[in-house]
């Protein structure tokens, strides 16, 4: 019993990860798992057990025990695996019954997911050593962060500044009023003038159907109303290309295309 | 050294960012792909043997000038120039597996790491080593997340197949043996 309360705590696993562990008590030296099966992993490596043939319902107390240890029993992610372990456990622990070719080992998922996240730790040391390689090598430009650039010193003379000053007083001595004459949109006007046209010629352009010299109540107008009739499936918008004049075309539903 | 040597070591003096061969080749539309290759050649050689505190890497699909490891603490003693800061366990492990299963989305790198990785995504985001490059066709429609030229630059490699296939790791995802 003595060696299981004995935490390895020269595990290397180093870095801060944002796991929310916090610690009660005092603990010297923690080490940092980056999660729970970084944690099962080292557990396995630490036990010297095979990895295709895990004894799961000692490594399931191993894990629950360092768990306990570390203050990490608080963090859902390694609760989670810690119930995955220990339901492993239990369906090794059924009997098996009759043919043992249908039955399927139980350990068989975690061992995927296990060898696939010593596989990734892999590349995290390759990816690391590699960073470390580029880190310690500087490119030739320092690329200002902020942006600022300095401003030059300002030249004015005093007879410039009081011309500035004197015309920003003048413009706003006298502050000018807007009046806003409110025009509504005429879309069913538009939508009437649409479906005659339409009706006649079957296909039309922008351009005819807005005078170039309309004012922009009577465009958007129009506009509203070829979208309005689009939606309502009685014409058809085309563009050819970017800034092209709009292709209008007949498209009742009724009839054939 | 010929005028096309220089005119390649003045550009690569003057970008932050390493150089595309294809650019290399723009700036002297006469010469042919084989000569801006053996000008980077010769350029590298000259640095290396004529023995110069700075050299020529192929990194991130391109070429830069940077300076050599072993005056790197000098550097950043006199703080002319400051290492970037080196990335956190978790955000290593989240980098590697999404240089390996891009497109990828959050949830598969969570069921490989085991742990949420959205605040790290988010990091990783935000200093340009990934980025969101399409969505699945899955429930949602989520995110889904590639490596950026940026991260190629960062860590020294000239594309991603340098990094090792997945087979070639030492622990190679093999079926798991017949239960006995």
């Amino acid at each position: 019993m003595n060696d299981m309360v004995e935490v390895d705590a020269t595990h290397g696993a180093a870095g801060a990860d944002a796991e929310p562990v916090v610690p009660v008590g005092f603990i010297v030296d923690l080490p940092a798992y980056a999660g729970p099966l970084d944690l099962l992993l080292s557990l396995i490596r630490d036990e010297k057990v095979d990895i295709y043939d895990i004894p799961i319902a000692h490594i399931a107390k191993q894990f629950l025990l360092r768990i306990r240890v570390l203050q990490l029993n608080d963090a859902a992610e390694y609760l989670e695996l810690a119930a995955r372990l220990l339901r492993i456990k239990a369906q090794m622990l059924l009997p098996r019954h009759g043919e043992t070719e249908t039955w399927e080992d139980p350990r068989a998922e975690l061992v995927r997911r296990l060898l696939e996240y010593q596989q990734m730790r892999e590349v995290v040391d390759i990816l690391e050593r590699r960073g470390d390689e580029r880190r310690s090598r500087f490119a030739r430009a320092y690329l200002p962060e902020s942006g600022q650039t300095v401003a030059a010193p300002l030249a004015l003379s005093l007879g410039e500044l009081l011309t500035a000053v004197d015309r920003i007083l003048r413009v706003t001595r006298e502050p000018t009023v807007h009046t806003v004459v409110a025009r509504t949109l005429d879309v069913a006007g538009a939508i009437a003038m649409v479906r005659s046209l339409i009706a006649e010629r079957r296909n039309a352009r922008w351009g005819e159907l807005v005078a170039r010299d309309a004012e922009p109540w009577q465009i958007l107008s129009m506009l509203l109303a070829l979208l309005e009739l689009a939606k309502l499936g009685e014409l058809r918008l085309a563009q050819p290309r970017p800034f092209a004049s709009v292709e209008i075309e007949h498209d009742s539903p009724g009839e054939a295309a | 050294m010929i005028p096309l040597v220089k005119l390649l070591e003045a550009a690569l003096f003057a970008s932050p960012r390493p150089i595309p061969v294809e650019e290399l080749s723009a700036l002297a539309p006469e010469a042919s792909p084989a000569e801006v290759a053996s000008a980077l050649d010769t350029l590298r050689e000259h640095y290396d043997v004529d023995g110069h505190g700075v050299e020529l890497a192929e990194i991130g699909g391109g070429w830069q000038i940077l300076t050599r490891a072993e005056y790197t603490e000098a550097i950043e003693r006199a703080q002319l120039a400051a290492r970037p800061q080196r990335l956190s366990a978790a955000a290593l492990e989240t980098l590697a597996i999404i240089a390996y299963r891009q497109p990828i989305g959050r949830t598969e790198v969570e069921e490989i790491r085991g742990v949420a990785v959205g605040s790290i995504l988010k990091s990783l985001q935000e200093r340009a080593l990934i980025d969101v490059v399409g969505r699945a066709e899955g429930l949602g429609r989520p995110l889904l997340y590639g490596t950026t030229p940026l991260f190629l630059e960062q860590f020294a490699l000239r594309h991603l197949e340098e990094l090792p296939r997945a087979d070639e790791l030492a622990i190679a995802l093999r079926p798991a043996p017949q239960p006995l």
